[in-house]
């Protein structure tokens, strides 16, 4: 079970104070999937990291199976079972596909059967690529998806994906929200999924909207969808407008 | 031959070599020859006028391997050699060089080589060029490599040098002129530590029309170590050439990369790319997230770097 307690993140900007996360209380039990989602800037991702230890919070506890992680580095975090998918993923050169996947799983000896299945999961054939460098010869799309592989190889407790879906094609998407849907009914992780697709949205046990630091709606994916529209067209004026026309 | 643990250690560092090689070899001990074999196909000779041997591959020899490591196990050795290699037409073989030197004393120990390649028309040649410094001593180990290689019409050369600890000094001159639809490519992989210096000045000549030249530089600067890098690509016709150096900095280490390309005609297509930067927070922070500690982290971005 994840617990965040009274968890804020604030930044001195000019001379003042700027809150990016305001006393975010939140539980989420084991095996659930939870959808963060909400309008870019809103502290969805900063929210993620805190939990990664990537951002140290300014206030508030993190607990991970009761034990306080708050204090924690990345590293131990890690070790702990806590994983996650980079939004943009960093490139290495010189480090192959293959030495990654080896690297999250832990295991030394880890066979290309086991890499085999890992990026099939993720739309990659791994002839194609297991000796492929993690470089800038790979795409956008191509290098998200081999860090989404990693992520399934490292097999942790708690699974973080930022945005999983941006710069992937409409065919390795199908691929992909089978896969969280695989994940999610084996019941062996907890996962937490930033994005903002209809389709992995509704793969949630709940959707979390947040914005302007705070949790602003709380529920299953079939009384928030509609929210978020709404709010979508009631937030802007053109649109509004637009709206009224059709 | 391969006596004492160092020998074995060094061999095995610089040439793989883990016992007696299969085929034609020349090991150089000491300033001494230590072990020889010719084989059919590949004659191993030592020069009359000045230190060093001659390697003659017969034309039309495929498949077989060449291994001429020099170790350097006692201090204050200094030794200037020649090599000349005489790579028949339609060859494809493999050269493994490298040298190790082990100085436990307060002299310095120091190999300069000259390596000079006249490799035959569509003959294939994959040279290997490792070098090793191990041992307590005060005493600099010292190497300065000169390789010249002639690309007769078709041929190719792929040559690979690695530089990883223990060499204080080095000065690595290559030069490499290709004929006509001839290629060669350029592996460079170097880290320094400590105070250890390493320049690297390198020209590739790609006078033949069709001619291919491909220079690809990884480097680590740690430390106080300090490095210089001078590839040259020169295209006098038709032909395509591409330099391209990496290297990452850490500690108070400094680093130049000085690439330059030349075209004497319109028809040479003629790229470089250099960066120097240190390494990036987000691959720390990635390895990380799979459990991997800082040092850890750094340990092996740098070996997959210099893979």
């Amino acid at each position: 079970m994840l617990e965040l307690k009274h968890l804020s993140y604030t930044v001195h900007e000019d001379g003042g104070e700027l809150g990016i996360l305001n006393d975010i209380s939140l539980t989420i039990g084991d095996g659930q999937l939870v959808v963060f989602t909400g309008p870019n800037g809103g502290g969805k991702t900063t929210l993620a990291k805190s939990i990664m230890g990537l951002v140290t919070p300014t206030e508030g506890r993190i607990l991970w199976d009761g034990q306080d992680i708050t204090g924690l580095g990345i590293t131990e975090r890690a070790r702990l079972g806590i994983s996650y998918g980079f939004q943009q993923p960093p490139r290495f050169k010189g480090l192959t596909v293959r030495t990654l996947l080896t690297l999250a799983s832990g295991n030394q000896l880890l066979s290309k059967d086991r890499c085999c299945q890992y990026l099939t999961r993720v739309g990659l054939c791994a002839n194609d690529y297991l000796d492929r460098e993690v470089d800038a010869s790979l795409s956008g799309g191509e290098v998200k998806r081999i860090e989404i592989a990693s992520i399934l190889a490292r097999q942790g407790k708690l699974m973080i994906f930022d945005e999983p879906e941006a710069g992937i094609d409409l065919w390795s998407f199908a691929r992909l929200t089978e896969t969280f849907e695989q994940l999610h009914a084996s019941g062996d992780a907890t996962m937490i999924i930033i994005s903002h697709q209809e389709r992995i949205i509704s793969l949630a046990d709940e959707v979390i909207v947040v914005g302007e630091g705070s949790l602003r709606h709380r529920g299953s994916p079939e009384d928030i969808l509609p929210q978020i529209l709404a709010d979508t067209l009631g937030g802007c004026p053109v649109l509004r407008k637009e709206a009224a026309v059709l | 031959m391969m006596d004492t643990a160092i020998d074995r250690e060094l061999l095995e560092k610089i040439a793989d070599m883990l016992g007696k090689p299969v085929g034609a070899f020349n090991i150089r001990k000491d300033s001494g020859c230590d072990g020889r074999q010719s084989t059919e196909h590949i004659q191993i000779t030592s020069k009359e006028d000045k230190p060093g041997i001659d390697i003659r591959i017969q034309p039309g020899t495929t498949g077989e391997t060449c291994h001429i490591p020099v170790i350097i196990t006692k201090p204050g050795i200094r030794e200037m050699v020649y090599n000349d290699f005489y790579i028949g037409e339609n060859c494809d073989v493999d050269i493994v060089a490298g040298c190790g030197i082990h100085n436990c004393g307060e002299q310095e120990s120091r190999h300069d080589g000259v390596h000079t390649f006249y490799v035959g028309k569509n003959a294939r040649v994959r040279y290997t060029e490792k070098h090793y410094g191990s041992g307590d001593g005060t005493g600099g180990r010292i190497m300065n490599p000169e390789t010249v290689v002639y690309l007769e019409e078709g041929a190719s050369i792929q040559m690979e040098t690695v530089q990883i600890r223990g060499i204080d000094s080095t000065k690595r001159s290559t030069k490499i002129i290709c004929g006509k639809g001839a290629e060669a490519v350029v592996t460079e992989r170097l880290l320094t530590h400590g105070d250890q210096v390493a320049e690297s000045d390198m020209e590739i000549v790609l006078d033949g029309e069709d001619s291919k030249g491909r220079v690809i530089s990884r480097s680590v600067a740690q430390d106080h170590s300090s490095q210089v890098f001078y590839p040259r690509m020169v295209g006098n016709a038709q032909c395509f050439g591409h330099v391209q150096c990496d290297s990452i900095i850490m500690g108070d280490a400094k680093i130049k990369s000085i690439p330059a390309i030349t075209a004497n005609c319109t028809e040479a297509q003629l790229v470089h790319e250099a960066a120097i930067g240190k390494i990036a927070g987000d691959q720390l922070l990635k390895l990380e997230t799979l459990g991997l500690t800082e040092e850890e982290a750094e340990d092996c971005i740098l070996k997959g770097f210099l893979a």
